[in-house]
């Protein structure tokens, strides 16, 4: 019996999320005396795959047929399913791939499945995880009445967990042929140069105190020298001030950063939805009644566009004197 | 083509969450109910693409698991411009139960929508599962759909890009923002037919839970939030760094 942790397979690279989970899945083996695995699907090197020892995976199994790459869900969900035979918990990531692979495991191995869960089960017998309901509004303690359990876990939610040991790679057949896979991609358009919202560790939003999409250079400068990610608020994105990509919230991206700042937005309800999983919150706004003060853990009453540039200034200045 | 749209029945995103006393369960009471907002856009889509191409979407049904006063969302579905609908007379009680319901009723249908999660319990499963339950492939995170030549192409965002994919149908597509605009407002005139619409009253069949929820908590209140002054915004930078441990 084992705990398997699915890793995300992003061009034969592991990032933060797949050793979060590697992280995960060894804590709770631990905690039910169980062994962790690891599954990857598609080309990947031995040395890759290796580092996930560093985070307590023993042993990696691998079916490196490159069709894997389509992203087909029934396809992964069958090799899952394989490979989870004698398993007793699998989690994946709760990014697109995992939210759509999940469910799909989940009646392969009649196993109950709850999303988007924030850290170790508080109780194994019976299952409970605790899961961000009403979009940050409550938290459930969603409780699982089947042998086997598939999860998704939230990013940055467990964090990094070092726990070295010697991981073994072991080829195995995922029962996966040309048959299985029915997506056929036409096109793809990679965004280069840019750290993703979906992974990064902090964040800058802008919404419509920002007055203009103009004055979205000194967002962009700051991200920059922070290593951190843009975002924008819903009436941003709607207007076509930024991409739908960069909308966070209720309806866009629902966020976890370590640090999230939020330049000119008011807050609405379906907004903090959004990012009331960030560790710390740095909200600038005129409106000293603004809903977004409620959430932030430091603030500003004030013009973004006047503070904007000292955050940058002072930002230099600290990368100086180190 | 036949297009099947999965209609989740949700509180207001403007609700205030409330539980019972026990916390074992959501306080309806007062409660606005409106149509899942990626099903909603899912809908806006397919109407567009049926639309603006004669013969390439036949038909636009719309479906839910829920009990007689979930009509009310159907009948907006219908407003918006669905032409028919069906509701399978039973509570959702976990995804699970929800997709094995729908399962029996949902295999004439070339192309199947979902939103990528309901905006109450945030699962994501309902889609998927019934893809699975069908045996036909799904494409997750599709924030675009156009008919080409009869055939379905959809757009996805994976991480760090988007694609564009095809699939043999029957296919599911599971929907996040950017698929339309914004949602379609039901018109008066599509009230008054909605009205006379079809809405197939479907009996459930016997099917077990495979999770449940066992209690809710609210989050836990937030300290305080520290302000500062614009002269001092430099100073938040440094409490940032040295306070917060967050730079």
């Amino acid at each position: 019996m084992s705990v398997i942790a699915y890793i995300p397979n992003q061009e034969g690279i592991i990032k933060k999320a797949g050793f979060e989970l590697a992280s995960f899945a060894a804590a709770l083996a631990e905690k039910m005396g169980l062994q962790a695995k690891a599954v990857v699907l598609g080309p990947m090197a031995d040395e890759e795959m290796k580092k996930l020892g560093q985070y307590g995976i023993a042993k990696v199994m691998h079916d490196a047929n490159e069709s894997f790459g389509l992203l087909d869900n029934r396809a992964t969900a069958k090799a899952l399913a394989t490979a989870a035979a004698e398993a007793s918990v699998v989690v994946l990531a709760h990014n697109n791939e995992g939210k759509g692979v999940a469910p799909r495991l989940a009646l392969r191995l009649q196993a109950g499945y709850v999303s988007a869960i924030s850290g170790l089960p508080s109780s194994v017998e019976p299952f409970v995880v605790n899961k961000v309901v009403f979009t940050g509004k409550a938290i459930g303690h969603a409780s699982i009445n089947t042998d086997k359990k598939v999860v998704t876990l939230s990013f940055n939610s467990f964090g990094l967990h070092e726990k070295a040991v010697d991981a073994t790679i072991e080829a195995f057949n995922s029962g996966c042929s040309a048959s299985d896979f029915a997506l056929s991609v036409q096109q793809t358009q990679k965004v280069t140069g840019k750290v993703l919202l979906s992974e990064a560790e902090i964040v800058v939003s802008g919404g419509r105190g920002m007055k203009s999409p103009d004055n979205w250079g000194a967002i962009e400068e700051l991200a920059n020298l922070l290593g951190a990610a843009t975002a924008c608020s819903r009436p941003v994105s709607d207007e076509g001030w930024r991409p739908h990509g960069e909308h966070v919230g209720q309806t866009g991206k629902i966020i976890a950063p370590n640090l999230y700042f939020a330049f000119g937005i008011s807050g609405a309800i379906q907004h903090l939805g959004g990012v009331s999983g960030s560790k710390v919150i740095v909200a600038v706004n005129k409106d000293p009644e603004a809903p977004i003060f409620e959430a932030a853990d430091y603030g500003i009453v004030g013009d973004a566009l006047k503070v904007l540039p000292e955050f940058i200034e002072a930002v230099k200045e600290l990368k100086k004197s180190h | 083509m036949k297009v099947l749209i999965l209609i989740g029945n949700v509180p207001d995103t403007n609700t205030k969450v409330k539980f019972n006393a026990d916390r074992t369960a959501f306080d309806t009471a007062g409660v606005q109910w409106i149509i899942n907002p990626w099903d909603e856009l899912a809908l806006t889509r397919a109407l567009e693409v049926k639309e603006a191409q004669a013969g390439a979407i036949e038909s636009i049904t719309v479906a839910n698991v829920g009990r007689v006063e979930t009509e009310a969302t159907l009948r907006k579905a219908l407003a918006i411009g669905a032409d028919k609908a069906f509701r399978i007379d039973a509570d959702p009680a976990d995804a699970y139960t929800v997709a094995a319901q729908l399962a029996p009723h949902c295999k004439e249908y070339d192309i199947i929508f979902a939103g990528v999660e309901a905006s109450d319990y945030n699962g994501n499963a309902v889609g998927p599962m019934l893809a699975e339950l069908l045996d036909i492939p799904s494409i997750a995170g599709v924030s675009g759909f156009n008919v080409e030549n009869g055939k379905a192409v959809f757009t996805r965002e994976i991480d760090g890009g988007s694609q564009t994919v095809t699939a043999p149908v029957p296919v599911m597509a599971i929907v996040q923002k950017g698929i339309a605009k914004e949602p379609r407002i039901p018109a008066m005139r599509g009230i008054m037919m909605a009205r006379t619409k079809p809405l197939q009253v479907i009996p459930p069949q016997a099917v077990d839970a495979r999770m449940k929820y066992a209690g809710f908590d609210l989050p836990p209140a937030k300290a305080a939030c520290k302000k500062f002054t614009e002269e001092q915004a430099r100073e938040l930078i440094h409490a940032l760094r040295d306070e917060a441990k967050a730079l």
